[in-house]
């Protein structure tokens, strides 16, 4: 698949974390920059961190103008990433359905309709006979808890193989002569003169002219080594999969019912879902098991047929929740070192595009157009990316 | 999880609600204080990975705010006190 290569003593570029967004960066950097004396550090294996953690889906139906933009062009990406890195990610366009329950959010996925199709982007609203044609699984009798009147579908949503992801960005880095290192923490960055000159690692010290950080999950710490805060608390978020079963649900769905709930059946055939987050500050990779029996209660409550399966696996990953729900992506006070972290619960269906923005925010030494609004600054001057208008309150996105 | 309220005794910890970070402090005289001192109390955080001092409130028991600390590499709970002493019957 790729290379295992000793890390050499100096490169034009490191990117600190081997994550989705980390392996794409160095990924774009190679094709679209021409810069392949870059290394990829990573401290665990491939694949072990939120790119092998999330829920798969993918979608681009946001509402702030900065973020319809920025994953329209990660959608774009997925759908010709296959070919593109010449490894097969399993893309999936089944469709995105958001399903709403009452008139007022009906009047808020209408405004977010007219505003992606504004934009170019597809969006359809549905009624609830339609909702039920599409997915009839979801109870859409007057009697369920939450009845459904219709819903937001963006057709080309739908899912990826996430492994795939980190697999594929990583294998087509390394055939652009990207060295994809493993097993080697970052410990310390070398600074001199408000200058990145290199970092320290478990493997030595490594000299570097431009450092990026990308280390969803733990971006306060590592950005402490190099002397930044950020406006970022660490959330853990708990997935679930169900045993499998034959084929029951072909699009995804999104509940609207008062909690955060999708669910997509994987190709295995297992239903793959989340809940809402634990809602305290956590690294622990794992949560509470109250959480566990309201996210099981919401999909039941959802889909009442889903109450005779059992719980196969679930898991937690650790969410970089950001105080406007948006994701970072910006230069830093120390010259030559980047940040692009904060994804909140966005992360996986913006890899492509973050690898995109980021490696030409590193190469450029100023921000791609379509993640201008992502930097740090706009915490200074206020003009925050609040998609759910939440308030500072990380926990609340 | 549980957290041991000063007054309720050990109790599950879905009674209580979430406070965030009680390390931050408001702006003492909110008018003179610049605009990197409210960035920093409304948008920046420690984000430790240790102990942290927070703030939760048993809103399913006594109402009280509390502030913890909890380690949040384990979850495991430390002292946990009330965030204002408490008021007395004396005048």
């Amino acid at each position: 698949m790729w290379r295992e290569p000793e890390p050499k003593k100096a490169y034009d570029i490191v990117i600190v974390g081997g994550g989705g967004h980390g392996l794409a960066t160095a990924y774009y950097l190679a094709k679209n920059h021409g810069l392949t004396n870059v290394a990829v550090l990573e401290k665990g294996y491939l694949g072990n961190g939120n790119i092998g953690r999330n829920t798969t889906i993918v979608r681009s139906n946001y509402l702030c103008p900065e973020n319809i933009g920025f994953y329209e062009h990660s959608l774009k990406l997925w759908e010709g990433l296959s070919r593109d890195l010449n490894y097969n990610v399993m893309l999936s366009q089944r469709g995105a359905l958001h399903v709403f329950h009452t008139p007022a959010q009906r009047d808020v996925a209408v405004r977010r309709g007219n505003a992606l199709r504004l934009r170019g982007v597809d969006a359809v609203l549905l009624n609830a006979r339609q909702v039920k044609t599409l997915a009839p699984l979801v109870d859409c009798s007057s009697e369920a808890r939450f009845p459904v009147l219709g819903g937001l579908l963006q057709p080309r949503g739908g899912s990826v193989r996430h492994d795939a992801v980190a697999w594929g960005f990583a294998r087509a880095a390394d055939a652009r002569g990207v060295d994809v290192i493993q097993n080697c923490e970052v410990t310390g960055f070398d600074i001199a003169n408000g200058r990145v000159q290199g970092v320290q690692t478990t493997r030595g010290a490594i000299k570097a002219k431009k450092v990026g950080i990308v280390v969803a999950g733990r971006s306060s710490q590592v950005a402490r080594m190099a002397g930044l805060k950020l406006p970022i608390e660490s959330h853990v978020l708990q997935c679930f999969v169900t045993e499998p079963i034959k084929p029951v649900l072909d699009v995804v769905v999104m509940f609207g019912g008062g909690a955060h709930l999708s669910i997509v059946q994987s190709d295995k055939g297992g239903l793959v879902f989340n809940g809402d987050l634990d809602g305290y500050n956590s690294y622990a990779q794992r949560g509470n098991l109250a959480v566990v029996d309201g996210a099981a209660s919401a999909a039941v409550s959802f889909m009442p047929r889903l109450s005779r399966l059992r719980l196969l696996r679930h898991w937690g990953g650790i969410n970089d929740m950001t105080m406007d729900g948006s994701p970072i992506m910006t230069r830093t006070p120390v010259q030559g070192l980047y940040f692009n972290g904060g994804w909140c619960y966005g992360g996986f269906k913006a890899t492509p595009a973050s690898g995109w923005t980021f490696a030409h925010l590193i190469a450029n030494d100023a921000p791609h157009e379509l993640a201008a609004g992502y930097t740090l600054s706009r915490f200074e001057t206020g003009r925050v990316v609040n998609e759910n208008g939440a308030g500072p309150a990380p926990g609340r996105h | 999880m549980q957290i041991t309220c000063p007054w309720c005794g050990p109790r599950p910890v879905e009674e209580f609600t979430y406070g965030g970070d009680a390390t931050k402090t408001r702006p003492k005289t909110p008018d003179t204080a610049g605009r990197e001192r409210w960035m920093d109390f409304v948008f920046y955080r420690e984000n430790v990975a240790g102990p942290h001092e927070e703030y939760w409130q048993h809103v399913g028991g006594c109402r009280a705010w509390l502030i913890a600390e909890r380690d949040t590499t384990t979850h495991a709970f430390g002292r946990v006190a009330l965030a204002r002493p408490a008021a007395t019957d004396e005048p």
